[in-house]
């Protein structure tokens, strides 16, 4: 039997189109656009202005703050404007414009295609590494991760875990990361245990994907205190505290971090971004992204520049399909849609699916028919028609004390409901709610 | 750039469930002991419940339509349902009109003054079916022998009331057992009773087409079954000649029927599966309370409209396991 979460979890439809596809790089674009909020936490501050050169991996804006990334230039070129643009979330933020000239990068990098496996580097070094080249949690959360990997006092890592689950359907940017650049990733590995100075990592695997986790496990064999734990296939196998859950046994207590029960948690992307950092002096700069969609003509996996607009790699793709109602950024579980395609990919994009104009409309709502399939999918137990009910009538303190702060917002209840209920709409309104109550009462 | 995407928060997929497929999917479950319905009562059968479900459906339509002014909605196979339910739990032999009225006592007083679909606190079909029960007593417990077709003044009574009206003479139960039919005609419904719960095998092929097909899960039909048995096998145990065995309980009356098809209605039955377990255990145990000690000879019924008004208490202080739970109880102990 294999290993997973116990409560709750659904299983939709895998349809990873474009799991046999390597990765491909991507023509450089024209014109790019940065925008210097790509993270949780403060946006980074402009460094550059106007008429600037610039070299590919050049810093453009810099962190602002303890949570807070730097941003460094994708392209070579010269700095258009420093103004607001679109960026992910559909409003309006700033950041910097670049005209493309050439591809001449900062001499410090190391382009050598050579891979670098001593690590020579101390704890400390390895941590200046990571936040200097602004490495963000590339799943989606994009969380800065030397944030993450310092404990906060009192607290000791004691386990790294690699989230290697790709639990979202479609997205298979992982995947290929982790059979095309396996080696790297373990050294990414080392590196991360030692910057925290723990001596046991695993790497969690879904099930689905069997060369992954054979390839994984070949070039972990040498390490004896990095394992490969292959999961069972059912989302959200790949949220935090489901995967400490499946993989150590632990559970997360409520409203604590995952470092509470030892644990620190990294994603494949971004444990392949610390070893570019940190072994090859590289910025992060680019990252994969999934391309993908039922009707995508050549649905496929590419390393992309930041700041490049998503058309481009929809066109690369074969296009627009003609029946696309919906583009979403990310997974069709969690993903963000799309206002439109002229929109910057920034380090959180992991994948972009287009789903078809029948499939982009949710179903007619009806009553609540009481069927409790919402609480029998719920990966934190909880009872989502009575969150929704609660958030719905604003009876923000009962939804407090039923715990409507642990959901992870994985939608699995909104995908199971036969009453096409807007549960996971509300739950997240209620959220928004109880969360400010329970800051105003802070002293 | 003149397309027009739809933005909406995820999730973006859904599981192509609808309440119409579990709607229907019940009423297919429901199949096989129609059938067996058939077999036994002939085209009584057939016109208990086509006139069942005309009369559920109808008188839907019309509140929704001149009381409620809402769209209506019978298509979700609601009202269909609780039709066939209703049919099922009555003798073939009742009078068409009577079944009208227990069709508009389920959905014009226990089902759409609360609000409709999703809101009843009690099983419709239940509460119309016991209404009749006490309304027309005659009518409701005169068992048309099978194979007699319709002839409706050969009726028999039900393995259930024979074994009340022995205990209540003083008979013991090995003589009471000697009139009886035998746990074969039972378990395939070779017996008396009302329209649908005669056959428990048919109900049970039923019941696993829902479980196979995730419509239910487990939890209330074993829980109800489990206690039934477990509750009545003890007074058997203590007493053989007094009482009878948890088999002959189990499949006889109701029990299968309210186990698999009644008690598992989901707008009646609790929200998480600890609570769904008290629930059956619950209609288990009182259904032979009644059984064992009450006036009438069946009680499943009253049984789950009695746990039916404990599931909001129920969905109140019985919580599904949380998420992170553990670490907040082992510091308090």
């Amino acid at each position: 039997m294999l290993k997973s979460f116990k409560i709750g979890g659904v299983h939709p439809a895998e349809n990873k189109l474009s799991a046999s596809k390597a990765i491909e790089v991507l023509a450089l674009p024209k014109t790019v656009f940065i925008p210097v909020g790509q993270h949780i936490g403060a946006p980074a501050e402009v460094v550059v202005k106007k008429g600037d050169k610039l070299l590919v991996g050049q810093l453009i804006a810099k962190t602002s703050g303890f949570v807070s990334a730097n941003i460094h230039s994708s392209v070579s070129g010269t700095v258009k404007k420093v103004e607001t643009g679109p960026d992910t979330s559909g409003y309006q933020k700033m950041g910097v414009y670049i005209d493309v000239e050439d591809d001449l990068w900062d001499e410090q990098i190391d382009r050598n295609n050579e891979i670098k496996s001593a690590i020579t580097l101390d704890s400390a070094a390895i941590l200046a590494k990571i936040q200097e080249a602004g490495i963000v949690g590339l799943g989606g959360a994009t969380f800065p991760t030397h944030v993450k990997l310092i404990p906060p006092k009192g607290m000791k890592a004691e386990v790294l875990l690699i989230n290697g689950v790709e639990c979202e359907p479609y997205l298979t940017s992982d995947h290929r990361l982790m059979l095309e650049h396996g080696e790297e990733l373990i050294i990414g590995i080392r590196l991360l245990m030692k910057a925290m100075n723990v001596n046991r990592a695993a790497i969690g695997i879904e099930n689905n994907k069997p060369d992954a986790i054979s390839e994984m496990i070949k070039l972990a064999y040498r390490h004896t205190n990095i394992s490969v734990v292959p999961l069972r296939v059912k989302y959200p196998q790949g949220g935090e505290k489901q995967l400490i859950k499946a993989v150590t046994g632990r559970e997360v207590p409520s409203g604590a971090l995952p470092i509470s029960v030892g644990a620190v948690v990294t994603n494949i992307a971004t444990t392949f971004a610390v070893y570019e950092a940190v072994q090859k002096n590289k910025p992060l700069f680019e990252r994969v992204v999934t391309v993908t969609g039922k009707s995508v003509k050549n649905p496929s996996n590419y390393k992309v520049r930041i700041g490049t607009t998503i058309s481009e790699l929809i066109e690369a793709a074969g296009g627009l399909p003609e029946n696309c109602g919906k583009i979403i950024n990310g997974g069709p579980m969690m993903g963000k849609a799309f206002a439109n395609t002229e929109i910057p990919v920034t380090k959180g994009t992991s994948g972009i699916l287009m789903m078809p104009e029948k499939e982009s409309k949710r179903g007619e709502t009806m009553p609540c028919i009481r069927c409790s399939r919402c609480v029998s999918v719920c990966p934190m137990g909880l009872e989502p028609y009575l969150l929704m009910t609660l958030s719905e009538k604003q009876i923000w303190e009962s939804a407090e004390n039923e715990k409507i702060m642990d959901c992870i917002e994985c939608g699995s209840c909104s995908y199971t409901c036969p009453a096409n209920r807007p549960l996971l709409d509300y739950i997240r309104l209620g959220k928004g709610k109880v969360g400010a109550l329970m800051r105003s009462r802070k002293p | 750039m003149s397309k027009l995407f739809t933005i909406s928060p995820s999730p973006h997929v859904h599981s192509g469930d609808s309440v119409n497929k579990i709607m229907y999917g019940v009423i297919l479950a429901l199949v096989p002991a129609f059938i067996w319905s058939v077999v036994m009562f002939g085209l009584d059968s057939v016109r208990v419940t086509l006139i069942a479900v005309a009369a559920c459906v109808v008188f839907e339509l019309l509140i929704q339509k001149f009381i409620l002014k809402v769209k209506p909605q019978i298509a979700d196979g609601s009202a269909a349902l609780t039709g066939v339910l209703l049919a099922f739990n009555v003798p073939a032999s009742v009078p068409s009109w009577m079944l009208i009225v227990g069709a508009l006592v389920s959905i014009g007083i226990a089902k759409m003054p609360f609000g409709g679909l999703g809101n009843n606190p009690f099983n419709p079909a239940l509460v119309g079916r016991v209404f009749m029960l006490i309304s027309f007593p005659v009518q409701m417990t005169s068992w048309p022998v099978a194979g007699s077709f319709g002839v409706d003044a050969v009726t028999t009574a039900t393995p259930l009331a024979i074994l009340k009206e022995g205990v209540k003479n003083g008979q013991p139960v090995i003589e009471i057992f000697k009139n009886l039919p035998t746990n074969m005609d039972l378990l395939i419904g070779n017996m008396a009773g009302s329209l649908g719960e005669i056959s428990a095998l048919a109900l049970i092929i039923g019941g696993l087409f829902m479980l196979v097909r995730k419509i239910i899960t487990w939890h209330i039909p074993v829980s109800v079954m489990l206690s039934a048995a477990i509750f009545s096998g003890i007074f058997w145990l203590i007493d053989p000649a007094k009482f009878a065995d948890p088999i002959f309980h189990l499949i006889t009356g109701g029990l299968i029927l309210g186990a698999f098809f009644m008690a598992t209605d989901m707008v009646t039955s609790p929200m998480n599966p600890k609570a769904q377990i008290i629930f059956g255990a619950g209609i288990g145990i009182l259904t032979i309370l009644i059984r064992l000690w009450g006036a009438y000879p069946e009680g499943i019924s009253f049984a789950i409209l009695i746990m039916n008004a404990m599931v909001p208490l129920l969905n109140r202080y019985v919580k599904p396991k949380r998420f992170g739970e553990v670490n907040i109880q082992s510091t308090k102990g």
